[in-house]
């Protein structure tokens, strides 16, 4: 039991497990002393190591690349959305990220903080994805390969209410759509 | 206050554009209008409903409507409702021929409204007779049929009825809000964390009766009314991006006029007011800006152009002017366009305003909201004093105003009692109230 855990845990093929065939209901039998329980007998199953990836990241499935996600996100100013020097930054790293793995289709999520109105957030959240597709075209990416959606104040990230979670909140997310 | 009220349904009555229909004259009686003392509103008196058969559906049902025709009375302030709890000792009439008017006249009523509830072989047959006390003459009286599922709706349309004849008011007891809610706890897949979907949902304009509009386990957000109340537009995540759909809610199918691709993303329908057109806000050409297209996605046309934020659409009473909201001064403010775009002007000067809502009742007025300190308030440009005044006090943030049709009453989502919550305020300030109370609720829009 134990053993199949770990084995789904860590994600890999296994041989799979025969079941032990079903014992003979022993109710069955009339009188005479019960019989022993049958003595158990097992070894442990080996978890075998991780293989030594060259490339990980072209390996695991989308949900679990986008929770750890390789990508940067890139924060912005209240009402902003102007890509500063760290924000440059991140997204060079993204681009060069896009570049290595050319098949991925990555969409860009313009996200805003709490404060503003909801409507006008959906269109600066747009402008946050834009801008960041924009960016990301002028280094190179194909623009096929980009894709925006603006959900405004929908989906903080931080669920606060103070500028430690706003000032995550306004972001460009970025998302493997399909690889 | 109450009489400045009636004062501005009376001066809106002279105009052309007056969206409030004219009483229907089904014959050339003169209709009997009750009054009130000089100056002061007439007073009503509403008890329950006589039920005249004697099951416990049909005695449930004459509570019902009794109470919620006092209700929907009061919510347009034209009348003084007398409080239910102080006429519960006046014995109930036998039948609407048969009513103790001296004990109405000592009780101060000017008009009483008497009715009754039989159960019949197919349903059941409402009578409301709305009485003039001094006089024991009927001034309206109505039957109406059908079944007891929703007894709320035999006082709703009573209300509106008496609103039309007794004040020529449009009344919104039957009118509806769409919504936005998260109650149903769904949940999509985010990249970080599992996040919180919103669909559509109705509900009648006191709250009663909320029920789901859409199922589509993706974003739905920003419903608007077609005109014919048949139909809701919606901005849409269904497939991926933000799109318009137009589910026709009592038919099972829906439309998709603009037609979106992730490259060419639409949201923040608005329709016009005689329902052929829808506005909207889209990104295809490169950042958001107004369009218009007919119904039935043909005739697309671009009414701004600028590299800045253009916004959130709301129709003029008369379809010939469109105010957005647009951030081209550096903020977000109101502007108002003609409906081919010409003539762009800004109309508010404020922090940050949002949403516009123009109303289409005879006041030529836009709600929008409005930041006032850390969080947002409704405010109220009057067109024709090109000045603004505060409708909300400050309490929460109070944004997505949504006017009721006869202009009288503005729905919006506010942070107040915690979680969005959608609540209803008269234009004037009075009469808050809170509608909605399960899960989170935003973006009201309220039907025709």
């Amino acid at each position: 039991m134990m053993a199949l855990i770990v084995t789904g845990a860590c994600g890999k093929k296994k041989p799979p497990v025969t079941r032990p065939p079903v014992s003979p209901p022993a109710a069955t039998s009339t009188g005479g002393p019960r019989p022993a329980p049958p003595e158990p007998v097992h070894e442990p199953v080996p978890v075998p190591a991780e293989p030594m990836a060259s490339d990980t990241l072209s390996s695991i499935d989308i949900d679990t690349l986008n929770r750890n996600s390789p990508f940067e996100p890139v924060f912005f100013a209240l009402d902003q959305d102007d890509i500063d020097a760290a924000g440059q930054q991140s997204l060079n790293h993204n681009a060069e990220l896009m570049k290595k793995y050319p098949t991925w289709i990555v969409t860009i999520e313009g996200h805003s903080d709490e404060r503003g109105t909801a409507e006008y957030n959906l269109a600066l959240g747009e402008r946050r994805a834009l801008a960041a597709r924009n960016y990301l075209v002028s280094l190179g990416v194909p623009a096929d390969h980009l894709r925006t959606v603006s959900y405004g104040k929908e989906f903080p990230f931080e669920p606060g209410h103070d500028e430690g979670s706003w000032s995550k909140n306004r972001r460009a997310h970025f998302v493997v759509t399909s690889k | 206050m109450m009489a400045a009220s009636v004062a501005l349904v009376v001066a809106g009555q002279g105009q052309p554009q007056s969206p409030v229909p004219e009483a229907p004259r089904q014959n050339d009686q003169i209709v009997l209008k009750i009054q009130g003392p000089p100056g002061l509103p007439p007073k009503y008196a509403v008890p329950d409903f006589i039920a005249l058969t004697n099951d416990a559906e049909t005695i449930a049902a004459a509570k019902t409507i009794g109470s919620v025709l006092w209700d929907d009375l009061n919510f347009e302030r034209e009348f003084y409702l007398i409080p239910r709890d102080t006429y519960r000792s006046i014995p109930a009439a036998t039948s609407v021929d048969h009513v103790p008017l001296d004990q109405w006249k000592q009780l101060g009523a000017d008009g009483v409204i008497i009715g009754t509830v039989s159960k019949t072989p197919t349903g059941v047959t409402v009578q409301v007779r709305l009485i003039e006390v001094a006089s024991g003459r009927t001034a309206l009286g109505k039957e109406y049929s059908g079944t007891l599922k929703n007894p709320r709706l035999y006082a709703h349309t009573a209300s509106d009825e008496i609103h039309l004849q007794q004040r020529g008011l449009k009344g919104v007891a039957r009118t509806k809000l769409a919504f936005a809610s998260d109650r149903d706890g769904e949940r999509m897949k985010g990249p970080v964390a599992e996040r919180g979907l919103s669909n559509i949902y109705m509900m009648d304009y006191d709250g009663a009766n909320q029920q789901r509009v859409t199922i589509t386990r993706s974003l739905d957000i920003t419903p608007a009314w077609s005109p014919d109340a048949r139909a809701i537009a919606y901005t849409s995540y269904r497939t991926g991006f933000q799109d318009i759909i137009v589910s026709y809610i009592y038919e099972g199918r829906y439309s998709n006029p603009t037609a979106g691709t992730s490259e060419k993303q639409n949201f923040l329908p608005a329709w016009s007011p005689d329902g052929t057109r829808l506005a909207f806000t889209s990104n295809r050409d490169g950042n958001s800006e107004i369009y218009v297209i007919n119904r039935d996605g043909s005739g697309l046309r671009r009414l701004t152009n600028h590299p800045n934020i253009d916004v959130t659409p709301t129709w003029s009473p008369t379809g010939k002017q469109i105010a957005f909201t647009s951030d081209r001064t550096g903020s977000p403010q109101i502007w108002v366009m003609n409906d081919d775009g010409s003539e762009a002007h800004k109309i508010t000067n404020e922090s940050k305003c949002d949403r516009p809502t123009w109303s289409l009742s005879p006041n030529n007025e836009i709600a929008y909201a409005s930041q006032t300190g850390a969080g947002f308030d409704i405010r109220l440009y009057d067109l024709a004093s090109a000045s603004s005044k505060t409708v909300t006090d400050g309490i929460g943030s109070n944004e997505s105003p949504a006017f009721s049709p006869n202009g009288r009453h503005i729905a919006f989502t506010s942070t107040r009692a915690g979680k969005a919550q959608i609540f209803v305020i008269d234009r004037d300030g009075k009469n808050l109230q809170q509608i909605t109370r399960i899960g989170m609720n935003r973006y009201p829009n309220w039907s025709q």
